[in-house]
């Protein structure tokens, strides 16, 4: 048992230096709670592994992409076909970056619908909100880097949407472009943002995040409020949530692995071939499709009729999507009844009016081509 | 006020059609048009060229055209009615051969056509032999309906060429009388020029008269083949006007290209039209005891190029495989589009029919196909690896999460 | 059985260490290989820096070189100006690969006698398209090469 002994003597070290002992009290007092919903508590850890991964994968990728409109492709080109390993890491920070979008949105419709939002935990759902906004702005930001043909034009219409608000939209869509049309000054700012400012601001509001979920600990279930205490049952967070959380995160690295090296380039409509370089000069593709993620923003609005009472379709659209967003948001506060712990009919209902409006809008904006 | 007038005029003018404009200075079209077919002259005239730039009846077929009744029109200065079979060239040369009239309307059409076509085999039969049958102007051009070779339903269009000289030169029982034989059309359709042309719309490919040339139509002489043909096979004319077989060819009075390649239908060239068996082209004339190096070399040009093939293929096919398995490989694509321009070039190296030029450049694209098919077969090894590294590590990964498991259920 | 239980646990813990690093060599492995710059440092840019000078291209017995430029071929050769200029040297009739020929002072498709003028304008022969040009810069020694519209 030396070995345990060495341990002992490297933990004595430390805490003799940092005073760990409150530490390690508080969190080895610290409990999850076990309910048949409990497995929707991993998809927080499973959405911080994932950006771990992004984090790990894209340092990587920065040490041979060049942004700029005559080295952005030739440099993603070369990772792939000249780097050993460049289109595995590649691959995997495609890959990890859609599945943790995906951790996220399950993460955060599993949060809405135990109503884990609900006080004291407003300021979580805040910063988680924040956070799956960074999250998008991550992935839009992104997929135009490659400079390919996929990414050039879909950034068009990304970025003309934003055109489209009142008042700001025109100042809005010559900031985010850079300039009047999509160029290689568009690079230089969505290359800043990606691996500058988006990370920056992420890494505060996870450490917020993180440190309030240290702090309150895991929410419990609407239904236990009414529950005698000797029904409850919890399990230790250390070690045994944490080892599972790894074991999650084992599971996960699999997957990734798997559909990293098997489909590199992404399988059906979720893919991203590095394909031709961008033209702006060429004609655009006939489908020009956003990625998967924005699909039901995008089919909604497309949808909309050219006039919407006296409002430009477009307009009323964004309007009802940023009033939509700003109600979600604030739900919180919103719902009074669940911070009573009594649950909420109506906020249970809105919920899976958006969760249907958003499964639904994009599996027609796949169909509807 | 007057001003105001006439612009609305001139206005009102270029908005009416044209055929309306003519018809309003001409009582031609009007009784015309009312007892003629929709097939007639004064209905097709819209289309043709002459009357677009402005020509009318009366430029050709003379008379007052302001006279109301027909009859007094024939009775009328000037009027020249329907030409003959036989005066048409001259008809239409009072015109296109007059330098002078023709540089007031069109001046950068030749005015040498009625020369032209004194020269050809149509012209010669027509003002030699009084022959009414034989084409003139408006069996190719048509009445009433003449285009510009740019226009596309111009009989003269090149996409229409084939069937315009076709119509007659095809028809059996119209060329009985004079000994042709009349599978032309059909030869060319299924020729590597007519496939070109009519399948692949390819402009640039030859019609007849690229060939026969237009107004002075003749079969080209076998001394001037190497010109007609070496007008687009430039490299091939030269390659052979420097070999052995010029001289041979000539004095055996053989035409040059048509020996091997025949005359209209000129198939797509074939690999085994080279070498020294008997289906072999070479060996028409060649045998092992002609005295010459002929069959040997017939037999190492077809070697050569069987190999550079075998190559090419062999490395197209790992290629493919490598493709299939979704591996990079630009690179090696185009590397084998290089061995493909190889590949051409010794092909158009057959007719120095010399070893000496075929053999360096066989060489080149069959090392360059190995290296194709190196590469390619270790993008594929590359995939497999990538495979059983993944299977590895993902071994591992298990290894390692079943371990954790059984930990976790221990605590 | 607790001894059976102790050697249980022991193989366990070995397990778990063995296969734990075995997890890391196969995340560390990839990454490490990945850092080790390859052969050709760095990636070909749009602008394309030739590998040869202009002295090369002038000694040329036809006076002109050829380039790879992404997945196109590419041609450059010195005018009778002797000015450089670069076009694409895929025919725009079939696929043949053209050549320059400084006695007629034309770029040629030795396949069906194409010809284009030095602008790549098609002057004659089947080619229906003039071939796409190269905007050519000479920085020193070294000459750069990149497509005009891009």
């Amino acid at each position: 048992m030396s070995d345990q002994s060495s341990t002992d003597k490297l933990y004595n070290w430390l805490d003799s230096r940092f005073k760990l002992g409150a530490f390690v009290d508080y969190m080895s007092h610290k409990v999850v709670p076990v309910h048949s919903h409990s497995m929707f508590y991993y998809f927080g850890g499973i959405s911080l592994f994932l950006f771990i991964v992004q984090v790990v994968t894209g340092i990587l990728l920065l040490m041979y992409y060049r942004p700029g409109a005559d080295s952005a492709f030739e440099s993603v080109r070369f990772i792939i076909t000249n780097v050993s390993f460049g289109w595995l890491i590649r691959a995997l920070h495609s890959w990890s970056a859609n599945l943790m979008i995906l951790a996220v949105f399950i993460h955060m419709f599993s949060v809405y619908f135990t109503a884990a939002y609900r006080k004291p935990r407003e300021m979580t759902w805040l910063s988680g909100m924040a956070l799956l906004g960074l999250s998008l702005a991550f992935g839009f930001s992104g997929y135009l880097l490659p400079w390919n043909e996929l990414a050039f034009f879909a950034t068009r219409v990304g970025t003309g949407m934003a055109g489209a608000i009142p008042l700001v939209g025109e100042k809005l869509l010559i900031v985010m472009r850079g300039g009047e049309e999509v160029t290689g000054a568009t690079i230089g700012r969505f290359f800043g943002l990606h691996v500058a400012i988006l990370p920056g601001l992420t890494t505060v509001l996870l450490a917020a995040h993180l440190i309030f979920i240290q702090r309150q600990g895991m929410s419990e279930p609407l239904e236990w409020a009414n529950k005698p205490e000797s029904e409850k049952t919890y399990q230790k967070f250390f070690p045994h949530f944490a080892m599972k959380d790894l074991l999650v995160w084992l599971i996960v690295l699999n997957v990734l692995a798997v559909l990293a090296v098997l489909f590199p380039d992404g399988i059906g409509v979720i893919h991203w071939p590095l394909g031709e370089k961008a033209d702006p000069f060429a004609p655009p593709p006939a489908v020009i499709r956003p990625e998967w993620y924005f699909m039901f923003a995008f089919q909604a609005l497309k949808m909309l009729p050219a006039h919407v009472l006296f409002l430009e379709g477009e307009l009323f659209g964004i309007i009802v999507f940023s009033l939509g967003g700003l109600i979600w948001a604030l739900v919180p506060f919103f719902d009074r009844k669940s911070a009573r712990n009594e649950g909420s009919q109506l906020y249970r209902y809105f919920g899976y009016f958006v969760l249907l409006f958003v499964i639904g809008m994009t599996l027609y904006g796949y169909m509807v081509e | 006020m007057k001003t105001i007038r006439l612009i609305l005029a001139l206005v009102i003018l270029a908005l009416s059609p044209v055929d309306q404009i003519a018809a309003a200075e001409s009582n031609c079209l009007t009784c015309h048009r009312d007892f003629e077919e929709d097939t007639g002259p004064s209905h097709k005239i819209t289309r043709d060229v002459h009357f677009q730039k402005g020509l009318d009846c009366v430029s050709c077929h003379g008379g007052d055209p302001t006279l109301e009744d027909m009859d007094d029109v024939r009775e009328s200065k000037g009027y020249r009615g329907v030409p003959d079979h036989r005066e048409v060239p001259q008809f239409c040369a009072s015109c296109h051969s007059d330098a002078a009239y023709m540089r007031g309307h069109n001046p950068a059409l030749p005015t040498d056509q009625l020369q032209k076509y004194k020269t050809s085999v149509h012209g010669e039969l027509l003002f030699g032999k009084n022959d009414s049958k034989v084409a003139n102007c408006i069996s190719c051009h048509t009445v009433h309906e003449i285009g510009s070779a740019k226009m596309p339903h111009s009989s003269t269009h090149p996409l229409n060429i084939p069937f315009t000289c076709g119509k007659c030169h095809s028809d059996a029982d119209y060329m009985a009388a004079y000994d042709i034989s009349t599978s032309q059309l059909d030869d060319y359709r299924a020729s590597v020029h007519g496939m070109a042309l009519l399948e692949r719309q390819d402009l640039g490919a030859p019609a007849c008269n690229d060939c026969h040339g237009n107004h002075g139509a003749a079969p080209p002489g076998t001394s001037s083949l190497s010109a007609v043909c070496g007008n687009c096979h430039a490299l091939e004319a030269e390659l052979y006007n420097l070999s052995p077989h010029k001289n041979a060819f000539e004095e055996n009075d053989f035409p040059m290209c048509e020996t091997c390649h025949s005359n209209h239908r000129i198939i797509k060239p074939y690999d085994a039209m080279v070498g020294s068996d008997d289906t072999a082209l070479c060996s028409e004339c060649h045998s092992h005891v002609d005295g010459t190096k002929g069959l040997e070399t017939a037999e190492g040009i077809s070697m050569a190029i069987a190999e550079l093939v075998a190559a090419h293929d062999q490395a197209r096919e790992v290629l493919e495989d490598a493709i299939e398995k979704g591996m990079m490989t630009t690179d090696e694509e185009f590397r084998l589009k290089e061995v493909d321009q190889l590949l051409i070039q010794t092909r158009t190296l057959v007719h120095s029919y010399s070893l000496d030029s075929v053999l360096p450049k066989a060489e080149a694209g069959i090392q360059k196909a190995d290296s194709v098919k190196t590469n390619s077969a270790s993008l594929i090894d590359e995939y497999y690896f990538r495979r059983k590294g993944l299977g590895i590590a993902t071994l591992f990964i298990t290894l390692l999460a079943l371990a954790l498991w059984l930990k976790i259920r221990r605590l | 059985m607790p001894k059976n239980k102790q050697s249980r646990r022991g193989f366990l813990e070995l397990l778990l260490a063995s296969s734990g690093l075995a997890t890391i060599g196969a995340v560390i492995y990839p990454a490490t290989k990945y850092i080790i710059p390859p052969k050709t440092a760095e990636a070909n840019l749009s602008q394309l820096k030739l590998s040869f000078s202009r002295k090369e291209i002038e000694d040329d017995p036809k006076k002109a070189k050829y380039f790879k430029y992404g997945r196109d071929l590419g041609i450059i050769f010195v005018s009778d100006s002797g000015e450089l200029k670069a076009l694409s040297a895929t025919c725009t009739h079939l696929d043949c690969t053209v050549q320059h020929r400084p006695d007629l002072g034309i770029i040629w498709c030795s396949c069906h006698n194409g010809r284009y003028d030095t602008d790549g304008k098609n002057i004659s022969g089947p080619p229906p398209k003039p071939l796409a040009i190269y905007t050519v810069k000479e920085d020193g020694d070294a000459i750069l090469v990149s497509k005009e519209d891009a």
